[in-house]
């Protein structure tokens, strides 16, 4: 389904250029649900978004569906494949357009028909149901805004989703609801899925496969039953897993206090 | 028991709105000592509201009472503003949850520091100086010249939260809020500010709330959490014994959490009673 070779990421022009990925290497098969793991500005999201051509900077190949993408430009085959669903569903949503405005506008850009029969079907699907049609934003939680902007991924109906940390943003109980209806809609919808997040037990309850990342480059590739094990044959993997199980008070080093007084 | 350092009965934050009075925190009652001391709940259960209500820093029109609410004994409730700033910052300090909001980016992280401590200390220029090495030094930063001449875009998220650890702490305080203080770290970051955090509450018996909504870390941080509800306190309990709650609210969020080491295929969803909210 994504075929992804060496891809490099850079973002300006020399002698400012910033590389944010190192020659990353990854497939995802139909029907998969892959992860991308790492801390900040380890280039997890710089892939997802070059992927969605929202980067012009980058070499090597990114093939969707066997068809291989250029730059950023993409056409209107590649959106009706490829949705994207962004971190913080208070910003991906403009204040000023109502759901139905939202979902309206993104079938038409579709060429779909039945607009009005397919808007309900999915406000349906994402559990939001015919009651929210006709609210803005505002008037949302997070959770709920976080299903319209789902909504709107799936207006397209396409086969793979890039999720960009979709519940960092949102409270544990809501995440709860949130991954449940990723998995529900992947098993009825047949998706493919490409998550990044920095939550390994999110990306343990979700993918198959998983890619750990550190300063642009992809450490290694393990599935998930690995990572549950604690198993990484890396010791970066090792030492990511070991702080997200939480905080150990032994580990504390003692700290030089109190400071030297001497003035 | 001791005296305890802070002493809060019947807390209640109030905000007009047209549709009539909102009750942000609604009669919370606690004691701190010399310990780490927890509060969770999800988004808009009013704990960030009240580690603002203590410092007074909730703005009118909104409104806090208490029956009581004492630093050591002495009342710190609305009392006028000279007074509170007085002990806001130098016997009571607050560590926000994004460094990058917390920091003037104008001003070099020295001057920022410095400015605080002679706020509170009335020390010459060159002792603040001195004064605020030592405290980036104690907070593990290890250039901390070069650091003390740096604007807060040039260090990272991580390093900016231990520098307003270091600002806050140089006055001494007795008692440090910290909301959501490690939220925007990674792990690995997050680690290191939670035990700079963890030995400070015990190398200098300063009474710590930790303000998060994140159960696991708060239970293998803390020493005692308080849950809170919709504006309440529906459970207190050791932190070790968090994994024991009885409380179906705190019980829901420790199950909706995934876990690395228990797989399941669905996560267990809260049903929200409405029973909870209590009176």
């Amino acid at each position: 389904m994504l075929n992804v070779d060496d891809l490099s990421v850079w973002f300006g022009q020399a002698p400012d250029r910033v590389t944010a990925v190192h020659d990353a290497t990854f497939d995802v098969a139909p029907g998969e649900s892959f992860g991308l793991v790492g801390e900040s500005g380890s280039g997890k999201s710089t892939i997802l978004r070059a992927i969605a051509g929202l980067i012009p900077g980058w070499s090597g190949r990114i093939a969707v569906d066997g068809q291989a993408q250029a730059g950023d430009r993409r056409d209107r085959a590649f959106f009706r494949t490829v949705q994207m669903v962004f971190q913080d569903p208070y910003a991906s949503l403009h204040p000023r357009h109502s759901v139905d405005a939202v979902l309206a506008e993104t079938l038409r850009l579709q060429g779909m028909d039945r607009i009005d029969q397919r808007i309900v079907t999915l406000l349906d699907d994402v559990g939001l149901g015919r009651g929210f049609r006709f609210r803005y934003p505002h008037q949302l939680s997070g959770g709920q805004r976080q299903r319209v902007a789902i909504a709107r991924a799936l207006a397209a109906e396409p086969r793979l989703l890039l999720l960009d940390e979709p519940t960092s943003a949102l409270d544990v109980s809501v995440q709860a609801e949130i991954l449940n209806l990723l998995a529900d809609l992947r098993e009825e919808h047949g998706l493919t899925y490409l998550m990044v997040s920095h939550d390994l037990s999110v990306i343990a309850h979700m993918c198959d496969r998983l890619a750990v990342m550190q300063q642009g480059r992809i450490v290694e590739i393990l599935p998930a039953a690995r990572l549950r094990q604690g198993q990484g044959s890396t010791p970066y993997t090792t030492q990511l897993i070991a702080a997200s199980a939480g905080y150990k008070a032994e580990v504390a080093r003692p700290l030089r206090w109190p400071p030297k007084t001497g003035h | 028991m001791t005296e305890p350092l802070l002493s809060v009965r019947d807390l209640r934050v109030t905000f007009p709105t047209r549709q009539g009075e909102f009750q942000a925190v609604r009669g919370i009652d606690f004691d701190l000592g010399r310990e780490r001391l927890g509060v969770v709940g999800e988004s808009g259960s009013g704990k960030s509201m009240t580690g603002r209500a203590i410092l007074g820093l909730v703005r009118p029109p909104g409104r806090v009472e208490a029956a009581r609410m004492e630093l050591e004994g002495q009342s710190i409730l609305n009392l006028p503003d000279r007074q509170m700033r007085a002990i806001r910052g130098g016997r009571i300090s607050m560590v926000m949850q994004d460094p990058k909001f917390s920091l003037n980016p104008v001003m070099t992280v020295g001057q920022q520091i410095i400015e605080a401590y002679r706020l509170h200390a009335r020390a010459p220029r060159a002792a603040a100086r001195d004064k605020a090495l030592q405290m980036l030094e104690a907070v593990q930063i290890r250039d901390p010249e070069r650091v003390m001449d740096s604007y807060p875009h040039q260090v990272s998220g991580g390093m900016g939260q231990r520098i307003m650890i270091a600002m806050m702490l140089a006055p001494n305080p007795q008692i440090l809020i910290a909301d959501e203080p490690t939220s925007a770290l990674d792990v690995s970051v997050r680690t290191e500010v939670l035990h700079i955090m963890d030995r400070l509450v015990r190398d200098r018996g300063m009474g710590l709330i930790f303000i998060s909504h994140d159960l696991n870390l708060v239970a293998q941080f803390c020493d005692r959490v308080l849950i809170m509800y919709a504006g309440r306190v529906v459970e207190t309990l050791p932190a070790r014994d968090l994994h024991r709650a009885q409380h179906p609210y705190t019980r829901g969020l420790l199950n909706s959490l995934p876990r690395l080491d228990a797989p399941v295929d669905r996560l267990p969803v809260l049903e929200r009673q409405d029973s909870w909210k209590g009176l």
